[in-house]
């Protein structure tokens, strides 16, 4: 593994990072802005969702639909989302039509019509991914637990509330779009069949004039994190589990992604073993750890039937609570195969590259290398990682389940 | 990047894109075998025995498997579909002996009683999983419906009833009439050392016993028609339209999937202006789905329920405007160009070239390069584009809407 990420900071406070990977014929590019959704006022919950549906609808010289057709004549594959902190733009394509894409984001997130009279129709669009979410009720079990696990605003999601999304007014998304639409904070990361120097020279071009914007600070409300029920007449039952981990940001990230990895990374993992493989109580079951940048936490998710339901909450539980006592070498030498292979493959794809040098900006203010994390890997031992698990053991245990009925929420062993 | 292809005495075939610049190696058995091959009786044991074939073999038990396959950094898997079943790992290219020893190994199960008890709890848990998610069966019954009793309307993971009813032995008897080394094909891509590839399978795979495999095909088509399930906890409506189109050996297709691009892609097309830029709905689509004998051209619709109907007038009006006017020469050009793009940026991992390479090969026999098949592509007139409006009218199709609504009437043309 041999790569390089390259930085420059722009006077304005944009950052870019750059990946060569001359072996590719694609490139890539995600633009994060911090127009997320915890700056969302309140009450006017989903403006940011709207306000990425808005600016989509013609910038520049181009309408909506020149937009579309200029983007898909490059063979750009696009996307556009909205997490807690960033709204995002990115797209991978053939490497050489890499800098008119470029281009076109930048009147995107620049100068966008904001069209008045399509507010209707964003509206509408933001109203049906707020149904679609309603039906998806697995992603909702596991909305409600981040927005448990964290004070408001770093649990919010996009979508927004209906009675919000029918207040916001054209003029709000404007001020909206003004206020968290620029340089400060925003990070564009590039990766594939680039060459730096040319493209440091264009991106001065396209956004070195660009005026930032400060910010102000958000207050936290911290939320119950009693165990809750939300009722769906259904015959299966969802379950979220969360408990709080250390950041990225944190010395010890490392050693909590590995006890995490132990308990769902691979088919030989605690949770796919125990859970599904011997007892045979649900299709999926997993464990992933989601970091801000100065807090984290493991969310777990299972789905079954509703009879199953309380035993498979209750073997998911026993686990977490015997990841205190630590992980053994057999199960840390898999995880490091496991590891190295994902960071090799990486390399594969710019795409997955511009989203990890991205992450790693924002979170640490640094960019790590695949030979970077790769060391990190190599280091892990099951001393340090239990040392960590005896320091920070699984507990205070967060609930959330979906279905027709409740489940007893287990008392944790010490 | 080449091209490597030879057979094992007993029928296995090996074929190999090898690319030494790649950073991994993907390597997958690919049987030529799925629901279709399935009766009423056993539906849904071609997706069981997928998962049955993880349990173990006379040299490993089930744990021995997903360990090993941990062990060597494997991201691997595998799926079930109409006409196959395809097991796989993608892993780094030292470890290419390990995974074919290990994938070869679990391709002669054990197929234990005890396991298969536990797993059929996993495999029901699986129907009902899909069952309470979007779009709640809407594309199994809408095979259904269109297929009428062929087999290809059977749907993968069976029912509940055919599940709890099947048995360890009626598992065996499949296998033993589906998993001939000649209806299997092992494929690899990436940085594959293939000689050794094929010196490992012969001692590998070289002993298992051939014998007779058959797949009946039977003529398919489209009966207009339009279903409406009730799912009173469903927010939003979920329609999927199917009709005829090209089948796996048909060149037309091609054109197909220009023509899908053109009036269902998920951005910028006909479909996509009309209804989701507007708000109408939230996802309209269109795909071209080949098979051996039969081809079909599947439009899926999610939107509230208080506007299916206006949507599936504005989706027939979109497909009856192409039918009687064709495209144009602007549309053509933009869908080849985000075709090709597509193609490109998907074929640079190699794990997803194992399923280009494998399925190309069970379906016609034959190899393409990326820029082949990019050509083909290219080479799609707007006559093209019309001659298959014409011969595969999107607007004389099979639907099944599923969701809140108990009825659903759309307006006459």
């Amino acid at each position: 593994m041999s790569t390089t990420v390259l930085t420059h900071q722009f006077d304005n406070g944009l950052v870019l990072l750059a990946e060569p990977m001359e072996w590719l014929e694609s490139a890539a590019f995600a633009l994060l802005l911090p127009g997320g959704s915890c700056n969302d006022p309140t009450g006017l919950e989903g403006i940011s969702n709207f306000t990425c549906e808005m600016v989509q609808r013609g910038c520049g010289g181009r309408s909506s639909r020149q937009f579309v057709d200029e983007l898909e004549k490059l063979g750009v594959d696009r996307g556009a989302a909205v997490s807690n902190a960033h709204a995002s733009y990115g797209g991978a394509m053939l490497a050489n039509n890499l800098f008119l894409a470029l281009e076109i984001y930048a009147d995107l997130v620049r100068c966008p019509h904001l069209p008045e009279e399509q507010l209707h129709d964003g509206r509408q669009v933001c109203f049906q991914e707020l149904r679609a979410v309603e039906d998806d009720v697995a992603q909702k079990v596991m909305n409600v637990l981040r927005q448990k696990i964290y004070p408001d605003p770093w649990g919010r999601v996009c979508h927004g509330s209906e009675e919000a999304l029918e207040r916001i007014t054209i003029g709000d998304i404007r001020n909206h779009f003004q206020a968290t639409y620029h340089p400060r904070g925003a990070i564009l990361a590039v990766a594939g069949k680039i060459q730096w120097e040319p493209l440091v020279d264009h991106v001065a071009k396209l956004f070195g004039d660009w005026q930032p914007v400060l910010g102000e600070p958000l207050n936290e409300t911290v939320n119950s994190s009693e165990y809750q029920h939300l009722d769906y007449p259904s015959s299966q039952t969802h379950i979220g589990v969360a408990f709080d981990c250390v950041p990225y940001s944190h010395p010890d990230y490392y050693q909590a992604r590995a006890s995490v990895g132990v308990l769902s990374d691979g088919m030989s993992s605690r949770l796919f073993t125990e859970v599904r493989e011997k007892r045979g109580l649900c299709y999926s079951v997993y464990a992933t750890m989601n970091s801000l940048k100065d807090r984290g936490a493991v969310l777990c998710y299972s789905g079954t039937s509703t009879t199953r339901a309380q035993e498979t909450l209750d073997v998911l539980m026993a686990e977490l609570v015997r990841l205190r006592k630590g992980v053994a070498e057999d199960e840390l030498d898999r995880l490091k195969a496991r590891i190295k292979s994902t960071l090799i493959m990486q390399q594969e794809s710019s795409r997955s590259r511009t989203s990890s040098i991205a992450a790693d900006w924002y979170l640490l203010g640094q960019v790590q290398t695949l030979q970077d994390i790769s060391q990190r890997v190599d280091d892990l031992s099951c001393e340090s990682i239990n040392t960590y698990l005896a320091a920070h053991p699984p507990a205070d245990f967060v609930t959330v389940t979906l279905g027709s009925q409740p489940l007893e929420v287990p008392i944790e062993v010490s | 990047m080449k091209f490597r292809e030879t057979q094992l005495e007993n029928g296995l075939q090996i074929v190999a894109e090898c690319n030494s610049r790649a950073y991994a190696a993907s390597l997958g058995f690919f049987v030529n075998t799925g629901s279709r091959d399935e009766t009423d009786e056993i539906s849904g044991v071609s997706h069981f025995l997928e998962h049955m074939v993880f349990k173990g073999t006379s040299r490993r038990t089930a744990a021995d498997v997903n360990r090993e396959l941990d062990e060597i950094g494997s991201h691997s898997n595998a799926f079930t579909a109409e006409e196959n079943t395809v097991y796989f790992a993608t892993v780094l290219p030292e470890y290419q002996d390990r995974a074919l020893d290990l994938l070869s190994d679990i391709m002669r199960p054990s197929l234990r009683n005890e396991d298969f008890e536990t797993e059929k709890q996993v495999i029901l848990e699986e129907i009902y999983k899909y069952d309470d998610q979007p779009p709640y069966g809407a594309h199994e019954k809408c095979m259904e419906a269109y297929f009428q009793g062929h087999p290809l309307g059977r749907n993968i993971l069976g029912t509940v009833e055919s599940v709890s009813g099947l048995t360890c032995e009626s598992m065996h008897r499949y296998f033993q009439q589906r998993y001939s080394p000649g209806n299997i094909t092992l494929v690899a891509t990436g940085n594959v050392d293939f000689d050794r590839l094929v010196e490992n399978a012969n001692l590998q795979c070289g002993d298992w016993e051939p014998f007779e495999t058959q797949r009946t095909v039977v003529p398919s088509g489209c009966r207009q028609d339009f279903h409406v399930i009730h799912k009173a906890s469903a927010t939003q409506q979920y329609v999927v339209q199917i009709s005829d189109g090209p089948d796996a050996m048909d060149v037309d297709r091609y054109a197909a999937r220009v023509l899908a691009t053109i009036l269902g892609d998920d951005g910028g097309s006909q479909l996509f202006w009309e209804l989701v830029e507007t708000g109408r709905a939230e996802f309209v689509g269109v795909g071209n789905y080949e098979f051996e004998g039969a081809g079909i051209l599947m439009t899926y619709l999610s939107c509230a329920p208080e506007r299916a109907a206006d949507n599936l007038c504005r989706i027939r009006d979109v497909f009856l405007n192409a039918e009687r006017n064709g495209i144009t020469s602007a549309e053509l050009k933009q869908a080849q160009s985000k075709i090709s793009s597509h193609i490109v940026l998907a074929n640079e991992r190699s794990s997803n070239r194992l399923f280009v390479v494998g399925s190309n090969w069970l379906q016609r026999r034959d190899y393409r390069t990326v820029r082949e098949v990019i050509d083909s592509y290219e080479a799609v007139s707007c006559d093209d584009a019309a001659r298959i409006l014409s011969k595969f009218p999107l607007s004389r199709n099979t639907a099944v809407a599923v969701g809140p609504l108990e009825t659903l009437q759309i307006a006459e043309v």
